[in-house]
């Protein structure tokens, strides 16, 4: 019983450890390599945007572009081809543009597909509201850390009779462990000073309950953090009145879809939300969570700024916080301007002319 | 009319005691029991004695015992003919006898009023939430919720008109739930087509009887294929019955997105019941909080009123600064219902009339006014109005 809570403290240090450090074997040179999957409709565009500007900012990235359009493998199961799988395992961090999901392809979501080959079980959105970018909400400065595995997204649905579907939610103590871990890692890491579960245990006993439980665990190990427990409507009743209150959210699946979809509300919607997905081994998947937007693809009207938010997690992920910093600057001041900006950001530039001015930022920061 | 109304007391005793034992099946049973499906909808009790109607009161926690004694002060003061008869629940014991009591007192009344039952979720996951207890056994299986910006309250968004129908039943919350294996839970959430139809009836006909152009079916049917996938299917059954009402969809996330963004796009919605905890919460805060929003929860046979987002307000109880507006809303909306629609104009008027002057906000709308000032003020109006009032 002592030995258990011992091993699981070890592990978790080595853990939290493996989230700090980057990975030691793709160091060579002070470059650190990155896998990049452009995607599908503006995915490609974008991407050349964010290396452009990467480049601008000589970050010490060297890009590996890969494709994960879905393959059937050896057993007749559909997997992403090797040679993404090999290089995401070699890099282990990785930054994904918009991907399709085809209709009757066959094949399961791509962004299925990838999260369960790399256990992508942590959803980090930090959702800060961009300064020239009005929307009716400012100062919003919050971060919203979904467990990504299981919950009501099992998948597991049955018809117990005709007529009457159930559908089932499934809480594990292993996965609540590990997402309030993550999430309690996470704020340490980032000096935020709260974080908030949000369930629905008056309803969900036992099942938001034991998440609750889990929760309240892993608080006792970091009682430099503050913790609290807030019901899931109380959460969007306050949000949409003062989203300043909230700090560090963690929650099961299917509040987390929702609420962090709400938070991606407050800033300016999906076109600017960065976000991040946490697997275990070390492995870290950075995306845009916008469509594909296969009306504007190839036409260089694109806004690459998720993708660009979502590459400044990864940097700063990997510890390379300067460059991150220069280039969220630049981003941000870019916006604030308001002289060159895309389409969807109230502006008839071009992507092209955006990320230019961006890189023109980030030169002149140096 | 006297077997018919026989029939109607007779299903109002087998339901309650059968409901909660037998399931679905007495839902079936039941129906075979009463009068035709054609009846309007919330047929309300008949007065019982005198023109004069008896009212369920359940407190609750929290706020719930101060806000009701305020309802009970204006109609007395306006001389409203309905009596409440009080039944406490006291949620801090393990035993159900309590809100048996209340749910038989509903039964006899038909009608009630209730504040938020307080789920203390550190007792045993077999005592569960007696509000829900409270909606299953009735079967009020619609809660209905009209979001609408008042002048008086400063908010983001202007001109919001939102009707949010609310599957109260089943989905999420048929709080059934297992320990499969150790550290692992699995709680089962259950979509039928009986109560997905019921509650997509509901919507169309309430909006086409309140005139409204569109309605949005939430959901998640994109993940869940089945469950959510038979309650959109429902919807559009429904919805090809009314063709002068739109129907469109929406999945829940993108719905949330929208509405902080673009709230004016929505007319109403219906959706089952944990979207529905949701979406009408992020509504209640678009138009100001929980403090001004009323909530109603439809049965076949009964109707239960009590604030729209069901908070119990422990952080404000006691302290004479909890905003009435809701519950006196709901308690307009009950009036509505027993058909006294005069009376639930007049206190209905002066709640809105007080809304306007900022100066008597509570402190949930940013302001310093105390819950005694703003019904003596609503008190007030009404007496101006010259109708026959008690006195102060």
């Amino acid at each position: 019983m002592v030995a258990g809570s011992v091993l699981r403290s070890l592990v978790s240090q080595v853990m939290g450890g493996a989230l700090r450090r980057p990975a030691l074997s793709s160091f060579s040179r002070g470059m650190q390599t990155v896998t990049l999957i452009p995607g599908d409709g503006i995915g490609p565009e974008i991407s050349a945007a964010v290396v452009k500007i990467f480049e601008a900012a000589k970050a010490p990235i060297r890009w590996e572009e890969r494709n994960v359009t879905a393959i059937k493998g050896p057993g007749g199961r559909w997997m992403i081809p090797p040679d993404a799988k090999e290089s995401m395992d070699r890099s282990k961090i990785g930054l994904k543009g918009p991907l399709k999901t085809p209709i009757a392809a066959g094949h399961p979501s791509m962004n299925l597909l990838l999260r369960k080959t790399f256990d992508l079980y942590a959803n980090v959105r930090p959702c800060v509201s961009i300064e020239g970018y009005k929307t009716p909400y400012t100062d919003v400065d919050l971060v919203t850390i979904r467990e990504n595995t299981e919950g009501e997204y099992s998948g597991i649905e049955h018809v117990i009779v005709d007529g009457v579907v159930q559908s089932i939610k499934l809480i594990t103590e292993n996965a609540s462990r590990r997402i309030a871990e993550y999430a309690f890692e996470y704020a340490r890491n980032n000096q935020r000073s709260s974080v908030t579960a949000v369930h629905k245990a008056n309803i969900m006993r036992m099942s938001d309950g034991l998440f609750l439980r889990k929760c309240r665990e892993v608080a006792e190990d970091y009682k430099d953090i503050k913790f609290t427990e807030i019901y899931l409507d109380t959460v969007c009743l306050n949000m949409v009145q003062d989203p300043t209150q909230f700090d560090i959210l963690v929650m099961p699946n299917l509040y987390g879809d929702i609420l962090s979809d709400l938070c991606a509300g407050l800033i300016g919607g999906l076109g600017v939300t960065p976000s991040g997905n946490i697997g275990a081994n070390g492995v870290a998947i950075f995306e845009s969570v916008h469509g594909t937007a296969p009306d504007i693809a190839g036409m260089d009207l694109a806004n690459p700024t998720a993708l660009l938010l979502s590459a400044v997690m990864m940097l700063r992920h990997m510890g390379l916080h300067e460059h991150a910093s220069k280039i969220q600057t630049a981003c941000f001041d870019t916006i604030k301007e308001k002289k060159v900006l895309t389409k969807d950001l109230g502006g008839s530039s071009k992507c092209s002319e955006f990320t230019a001015e961006i890189c023109r930022r980030v030169q002149d920061l140096d | 009319m006297a077997a018919h109304s026989a029939a109607l007391s007779f299903s109002k005793i087998i339901n309650p005691l059968w409901g909660r034992h037998l399931g679905n099946t007495v839902k079936v049973f039941g129906t075979t029991l009463t009068s035709n499906r054609n009846k309007t909808f919330n047929c309300p009790p008949p007065a019982k004695y005198g023109g004069r109607h008896t009212v369920t009161l359940i407190p609750g926690d929290g706020i719930g015992p101060e806000l009701l004694n305020h309802v009970r002060e204006v109609f007395r003061f306006s001389c409203v003919p309905v009596d409440f008869e009080v039944v406490n629940v006291n949620s801090a014991l393990e035993a159900e006898d309590d809100i048996n009591n209340a749910i038989t007192a509903i039964c006899r009344n038909g009608v009630a009023l209730k504040g938020n039952i307080e789920t203390n979720h550190t007792m045993p996951p077999s005592v569960k939430s007696r509000n829900n207890l409270l909606r299953t056994s009735l079967d009020l299986y619609a809660n209905v919720m009209h979001c609408q910006s008042l002048p008086g309250v400063q908010t983001r968004h202007k001109n919001i008109d939102i009707m949010i129908i609310r599957e109260n039943t089943e989905g999420e919350y048929s709080s059934l739930e297992h320990e499969s294996v150790s550290g692992v839970v699995e709680s089962l959430k259950i979509i039928t087509r009986n109560n997905s139809l019921r509650i997509a009836e509901y919507a169309f006909q309430l909006a086409r009887e309140k005139g409204r152009r569109r309605v949005t079916a939430v959901h998640k049917a994109n993940i869940m294929k089945l469950a959510d996938g038979l309650f959109l299917q429902c919807c559009r059954e429904v919805a090809s019955g009314f063709p002068d009402i739109t129907f469109d969809s929406m999945i829940v996330d993108n719905t949330t997105m929208q509405l902080v963004s673009k709230p004016h796009q929505f007319d109403v919605m219906v959706m089952p019941n944990l979207y529905g905890n949701v979406v009408s919460n992020v509504c209640a805060g678009l138009v100001g909080g929980p403090g001004l929003v009323p909530g109603a929860n439809y049965g076949r046979d009964y109707a239960v009123f009590e604030t729209a987002t069901r908070n119990t307000g422990k952080s404000v109880a006691g302290k004479n600064i909890a905003n009435p507006t809701a519950m006196l809303l709901a308690s307009c909306m009950m009036l509505d219902h027993l058909k006294l629609y005069d009376y639930a104009s007049l206190i209905r008027n002066a709640v809105l009339t007080t809304m306007n002057e900022t100066r008597l906000h509570t402190a949930d709308l940013g302001g310093q006014g105390t819950t005694s000032e703003v019904v003596q003020s609503i008190m007030r109006i009404i007496q101006s109005k010259g109708q026959l009032t008690a006195e102060f």
